[in-house]
């Protein structure tokens, strides 16, 4: 089991020390500069949904190497609100902070995979994968 | 009671500064101090229980202290060397006196601890304030010396102006960024603004929002804004994103959008035969703008 590298977010700041970090894993693992810039921006979707909604949590960084495939897996986790309706933060243009609402929706059509777990009160978390090409 | 211990320190103070003094540099063994060489690390071992000792004799914190922690805070020492050292001190001093009575109870034990910490305590105190102090001062200037980067307005021509954006932009910055462009566009009586996001390393639907924004606002007053410097993998993950810039002209590099601007303020670049007028030329608009 490899340690995974981890950023707290706790401030606005934290956002960039997690895409600083996560483009840095992407680069090791031979994305493109395309690919890397699509995970960064994936990566400070995610860690900014933390800042604005939850106040706290973390992103982790996973690499995968299987004999088929090598890629990267970003988790982003929070013990905030959680979101209510899932399917209404996943259509474009939906916002509640009076931003763009296309983090979330944008997220998936950035990453190859894209999972997520979040209970109403309980937090929230977000698994994406991004493959090597 | 306490006296006595005082005493017993101060009288045997070549034993502790040697027991100190051999923890400390088997310490340095595998450490964050293991780059410095042996010699400035030895004399400034020696420096350092000296103070203390300095402190304990006058009761407190010295002038020597003050400035012994502000070289070491110059020079760069980790904190956890200062920290370290004296926490090794408290327990030396502790382990020396305990060997010199024969009959340890409770009470004398406490008298020890108290008198040990009383000595060491304050030290730390200061030494933490002084290091943290110098951090705080640190943060703040280049909190300062980033704002004077942030969004600096640069009128190239007249009604054109170019707003160069390097680095991450967040909140504050965004905020600086509109309110900059607007005084400017009003200062300078711009009718085009370029901004120019070449150095702007992500842009994620943030950044986007800020920037649709500040066209906006632009706009209302009368101008227009060209954005510049999309380079490929942000015009990607901008599409990827579905986010809308068609509310304003996008250019990939800073002269194409240059000479929109150009365009749109009635001018053109044209060559002439000889190199110089046009050099002659340019320069002429630019006093003029």
């Amino acid at each position: 089991m490899e340690i995974k590298p981890c950023v707290n977010i706790r401030q606005e700041w934290d956002i960039v020390g997690a895409r600083q970090l996560g483009r840095e894993k992407a680069k090791e693992l031979g994305f493109g500069t395309v690919d890397q810039a699509r995970i960064a921006t994936a990566i400070s979707e995610l860690a900014r949904n933390i800042y604005l909604y939850a106040g706290t949590g973390k992103v982790y960084f996973e690499t995968i190497d299987r004999l088929d495939k090598k890629g990267l897996k970003v988790v982003a986790v929070d013990e905030g609100p959680g979101i209510r309706d899932l399917s209404q933060v996943m259509q474009d243009g939906y916002s509640t902070s009076g931003g763009l609402g296309a983090g979330l929706p944008g997220v998936k059509r950035l990453m190859d995979t894209f999972e997520i777990n979040t209970e109403w009160g309980e937090g929230t978390e977000i698994i994406a994968v991004k493959w090597v090409r | 009671m306490p006296k006595r211990v005082d005493k017993i320190v101060i009288d045997n103070s070549d034993v502790i500064i040697k027991n100190w003094l051999k923890i400390v540099s088997d310490k340095k063994q595998n450490d964050y101090t293991s780059s410095i060489s042996d010699e400035l690390f030895q004399s400034t071992n020696r420096e350092f229980v000296n103070v203390i000792f300095d402190s304990l004799g006058n009761g407190g914190i010295t002038t020597e202290l003050e400035s012994f922690s502000e070289r070491l805070v110059n020079l760069g020492w980790p904190l956890s060397y200062l920290t370290d050292g004296l926490q090794t001190f408290r327990r030396v001093a502790i382990d020396f006196v305990l060997s010199q009575h024969d009959k340890i109870d409770t009470d004398l034990f406490s008298i020890i601890l108290d008198r040990v910490d009383s000595w060491v305590d304050p030290i730390i105190n200061k030494l933490v304030n002084e290091y943290s102090g110098s951090w705080e001062h640190t943060v703040s200037l280049q909190r300062v010396a980033l704002q004077e980067l942030s969004a600096p307005l640069i009128p190239v021509m007249r009604n054109i102006t170019i707003m160069p954006l390097i680095g991450t932009i967040d909140t504050e910055r965004a905020k600086l960024i509109m309110e900059n462009l607007l005084d400017g566009v009003i200062k300078h009586n711009a009718e085009v603004v370029l901004i120019d996001i070449t150095g702007v390393p992500v842009v994620d639907t943030m950044v986007a929002h800020h920037i649709i924004q500040a066209a906006e606002a632009v706009r209302l007053i009368g101008a227009t804004c060209i954005l510049v410097g999309i380079r490929p993998e942000i015009a990607q993950t901008i599409v990827n994103l579905g986010i809308d810039l068609g509310k304003f002209p996008t250019k990939s590099s800073l002269r194409k959008g240059f000479e929109t601007a150009l365009e749109l303020t009635g001018r053109t670049i044209y060559r002439e035969d000889k190199k110089e007028t046009i050099v002659k030329d340019i320069m002429n608009q630019l006093s003029e703008g």
